[in-house]
């Protein structure tokens, strides 16, 4: 076969450049995706500009709305707004990566990936991990800017460990949840499909979380339901983080119906809901574009 | 050696609906072959299966000798693709465009740069390289297309209907670069529904109906293979029913006469075709003026690729492009497309 090929001299170039791709043919693919995606938010900030002004703004207004609550209500807190810090921090991210998958769907509508799909990736996994980059730094931006604001309010800041640790929650949770939305940019028909699963995921999971009450706060049934959401499993050592900077993996950041869960634990169901969205779509992602 | 592209009984279903029914042909290295047939007639489906980006239900699909289903990475590595619509991102520039798609075929970095430069002088856009492409005309877009598909110096080029929607000069542009390519030794591709396109451009023509290729050849092979030559007559500018039947019954008795149509879309004139020679043009004007019947216009002709497509599928390609513009959901072909 590669010995017919070689008559012609261009050919024989692109047989020559066929060695099967390997980690640096990777990451430059990734790399020139990624790009792409921090070009078009250099130059349209608009996402961007209201991604932070969200939350600021839900922090803000909400935060006041129940501000006259008795403090008691929420646990250790000593405002609500303090209570309220975290839950805004997780959903913010959380509704960010909820949309990771629009653009993609954008893409295949315009035909966009066409022009990646007809190209030679070394796997076709570097569009999901530009994704992926992209979003987890918006994400960040977004909640520095959360952290920032709740500091001023009064909420007080984690020591650097707790930041750390903060921030790696995010990052678990940001990746699972770009991962599924991926996932449906590609098995569904077109982006009004998708817009229409994002509307009704968004709020509901953020009902059904810890984000704005405490799970002593909620009816029984609730208190099951948040128990089972991702998201408390972000929000609450997040929260417990805030309120105790003696913190360690071992302490209880939420007493679910089921039994206590530590922050490690937290954070260990938080790696596997990541690892097993991402395992999820590998195939189905390889299966709708190879 | 092996054909640049292998192309052998090909299948390809959406639902109940057979885009490609049976579709073979095989061409030769450093050649254009025009695949020339009318909207929704399989050209695009058939290309998509060679670009990778549909599965074909069945047939074999071969670049170079490489099975295009076994080696799909080998495959597109020796493809460059200019879909219909050119898809760029409107928020990069044309030059950042051309990076991207150096980037996701490996090309180095330096030698990316330089046949970026390379690429952007050929196709006469590096004036405009650093503008947005959401500026970009028509014509400057399909040549940014043509620059990022041929960025990685494929084998094979493959354009799908490359000058639909475009201004005559850019048209004129991309047909001149098309043949310099193929002096270069690429081997070129391109499906249209423009008679004249392949005429210009391609060495060799399939023609294809139905999802079925229907006559393969040189242009000039298929259109001697149709024989005679054509008269279109008319009577008037616009002539009527009765007038027109009458002069097509009439002049269907000459000898000389193998065929008349009326071809009502065109003001009910009259498609002869005659005996090959100089005879049959005064036969037919003789035969009128003896019936009294006026000439706005005749001229003789020598058949054309749309009389060849006309021979073998009994209707005209304008006319199966008429046909096929109310038939088509496009909305479930594109969803069908959109992978």
């Amino acid at each position: 076969m590669s010995q017919s090929i070689a008559s012609t001299p261009i050919a024989n170039n692109a047989v020559a450049q066929l060695q099967s791709p390997g980690t640096k043919e990777f990451i430059q693919e990734t790399g020139a995706l990624t790009r792409r995606l921090f070009i078009q938010l250099q130059r349209r900030p608009t996402t961007l500009v209201a991604g932070v002004i969200q939350p600021l703004m839900w922090l803000i207004l909400f935060g006041a709305l129940f501000q006259n609550v008795p403090s008691d209500l929420f646990g250790e807190s000593r405002n609500y707004g303090q209570f309220l810090g975290a839950g805004i921090i997780v959903f913010t991210a959380f509704a960010g990566a909820l949309n990771a998958g629009l653009p993609v769907m954008f893409d295949r509508e315009f035909g966009f990936l066409n022009r990646l799909l007809v190209a030679p990736l070394a796997s076709r996994f570097s569009i999901v991990v530009a994704s992926a980059l992209f979003i987890a730094t918006m994400s960040l931006i977004q909640t520095t800017a959360i952290v920032g604001l709740s500091a001023v309010l009064g909420a007080g800041l984690p020591g650097p460990a707790g930041l750390l640790l903060m921030t790696f929650i995010v990052l678990l949770l940001v990746f699972g949840v770009t991962a599924l939305s991926l996932g449906l940019a590609f098995a569904l028909p077109g982006h009004i499909e998708l817009l229409a699963v994002i509307f009704i995921t968004n709020l509901p999971l953020l009902f059904a979380s810890t984000a704005l009450v405490p799970l002593s706060f909620m009816p029984s049934w609730l208190q099951v339901v948040a128990s089972l959401n991702p998201l408390s499993y972000a929000i609450e050592p997040i929260r417990y983080i805030y309120l105790h900077s003696d913190w360690d993996f071992g302490s209880t950041v939420m007493q679910a119906p089921f039994g206590d869960i530590s922050l490690g634990l937290a954070v260990g169901l938080l790696l596997t809901f990541s690892v097993v969205a991402l395992a999820t779509i590998r195939p189905l992602i390889s299966r709708r574009i190879s | 050696m092996p054909p640049a592209v292998l192309v052998e009984n090909l299948k390809k279903s959406y639902g109940s609906v057979e885009a490609v029914k049976d579709v073979s042909f095989a061409i030769e290295p450093g050649e254009i072959f025009g695949l020339l047939g009318p909207n929704g007639a399989g050209k695009t489906t058939t290309i998509r299966c060679l670009c990778t980006l549909t599965t074909p239900d069945a047939g074999k699909l071969e670049l170079m000798g490489v099975s295009v289903s076994n080696n799909p990475r080998t495959a597109r590595q020796l493809l460059g693709y200019i879909a219909q619509e050119v898809a760029p991102d409107k928020v990069l520039t044309g030059r950042e465009l051309l990076e991207l798609q150096a980037a996701i075929y490996h090309l180095p970095k330096t030698q990316a740069r330089e046949r970026i430069d390379q690429m952007l002088t050929l196709l006469e856009i590096t004036d405009i390289a650093d503008r947005r492409t959401g500026s970009y005309s028509g014509g400057q877009l399909k040549r940014l297309d043509l620059a990022a598909g041929l960025l990685h110096q494929p084998a094979v080029l493959i354009l799908d209907e490359p000058t639909v929607g475009l201004d005559i000069e850019s048209r004129s542009a991309v047909w001149r670069f098309l043949r310099q390519l193929r002096e270069q030794g690429t081997t070129i591709l391109l499906t249209s529904h423009y008679l004249e396109e392949v005429d210009a451009l391609a060495g060799r023509v399939a023609i294809i109906d139905r999802g079925k290729v229907i006559s393969t050849g040189t242009p000039a092979a298929l259109k001697a293979e149709v024989g005679g030559d054509r008269i279109t007559l008319r009577i008037r500018e616009f002539t009527g029913d009765d007038e027109a039947e009458h002069a097509r019954s009439l002049l269907a008795d000459l000898p000389v006469v193998q065929d008349v149509i009326i071809n009502s879309a065109q003001g009910n004139s009259l498609n002869l075709v005659v005996d090959k020679g100089g005879e049959a043009l005064p036969t037919v004007q003789a035969a009128l003026k003896e019936a009294d019947l006026p000439i706005f216009g005749i001229a003789q002709s020598q058949p054309s690729l749309d009389d060849v497509y006309l021979a073998a599928t009994g209707r005209t390609l304008m006319d199966a492009e008429m046909a096929a513009v109310g038939k088509r959901d496009l909305k479930k072909e594109r969803k069908a497309s959109m992978k």
